[in-house]
């Protein structure tokens, strides 16, 4: 099973894993939230997500359906939020699960590594004093 | 022909979308963006840093890529999502 869904409101962690531990092919299940932080110190007021609807959504889910037959994955979710958040909020949450934990581990790195290289979506931080687009990293 | 811009080139640009006509000797995505920085001096701040990707029908394309027959081509900096 494979589930995305690009939403503005915060998602709920655990009954999406509860919804996920229910199968008997899930020997392992593995989960990464992706939060908003402030790591220059300039008292972040929010961060703005930008995104491009129609191609996040099926940038997603090629990814996703690409970890599931590369990493025999039983089950995987990505939820990813777009609109305006504040420090600490969720923003991307992973869920991959596979009868053994190197595969659930593995897969989930390979999203989240290729989401954000190649998921149309921007994220804007606005502080006290400025906005600004935040830059690509490696 | 529908172009599409997002986050820091749709700022720069003022606007989120348009639609537009291209002579006939424009194929490539890299054409594309010539033409845009010849017609406008905006389009030239928006692309002159070379950081931007183009997305044609949703698949991201290289400059290379016939755009002749495309409907909707985004043009938009690198994806910072995650």
């Amino acid at each position: 099973m494979i589930k995305i869904r690009i939403q503005s409101e915060a998602f709920n962690i655990e009954n999406e894993i509860k919804e996920i531990s229910r199968s008997k092919l899930n020997g392992a299940t593995v989960s990464f939230i992706g939060s908003v932080r402030d790591l220059k110190s300039e008292n972040l007021k929010n961060l703005e997500i930008e995104h491009f609807p129609k191609m996040a959504e099926k940038v997603l889910e090629k990814t996703a359906q690409y970890a599931f037959k590369n990493w025999n994955l039983s089950q995987c979710i990505i939820i990813h939020r777009y609109g305006k958040l504040k420090i600490a909020d969720p923003i991307v949450l992973i869920i991959t699960s596979s009868p053994h934990r190197k595969e659930a581990f593995k897969a989930n790195e390979y999203i989240i590594d290729f989401l954000k290289t190649n998921a149309p979506f921007w994220k804007k931080e606005n502080t006290e004093k400025r906005s600004y687009w935040v830059n690509q990293k490696n | 022909m529908k172009l599409l811009y997002f986050a820091k080139i749709r700022e720069i640009l003022g606007r989120s979308d348009e639609t537009i006509s291209l002579p006939p000797n424009i194929l490539s995505a890299g054409d594309l963006i010539d033409y845009l920085m010849d017609l406008d001096d905006i389009y030239k701040t928006a692309f002159s840093d070379k950081r931007f990707f183009i997305a044609v029908d949703e698949e991201f394309v290289e400059m290379d890529f016939i755009i002749k027959n495309s409907k909707e081509i985004a043009i938009f900096p690198p994806v910072t999502g995650g």
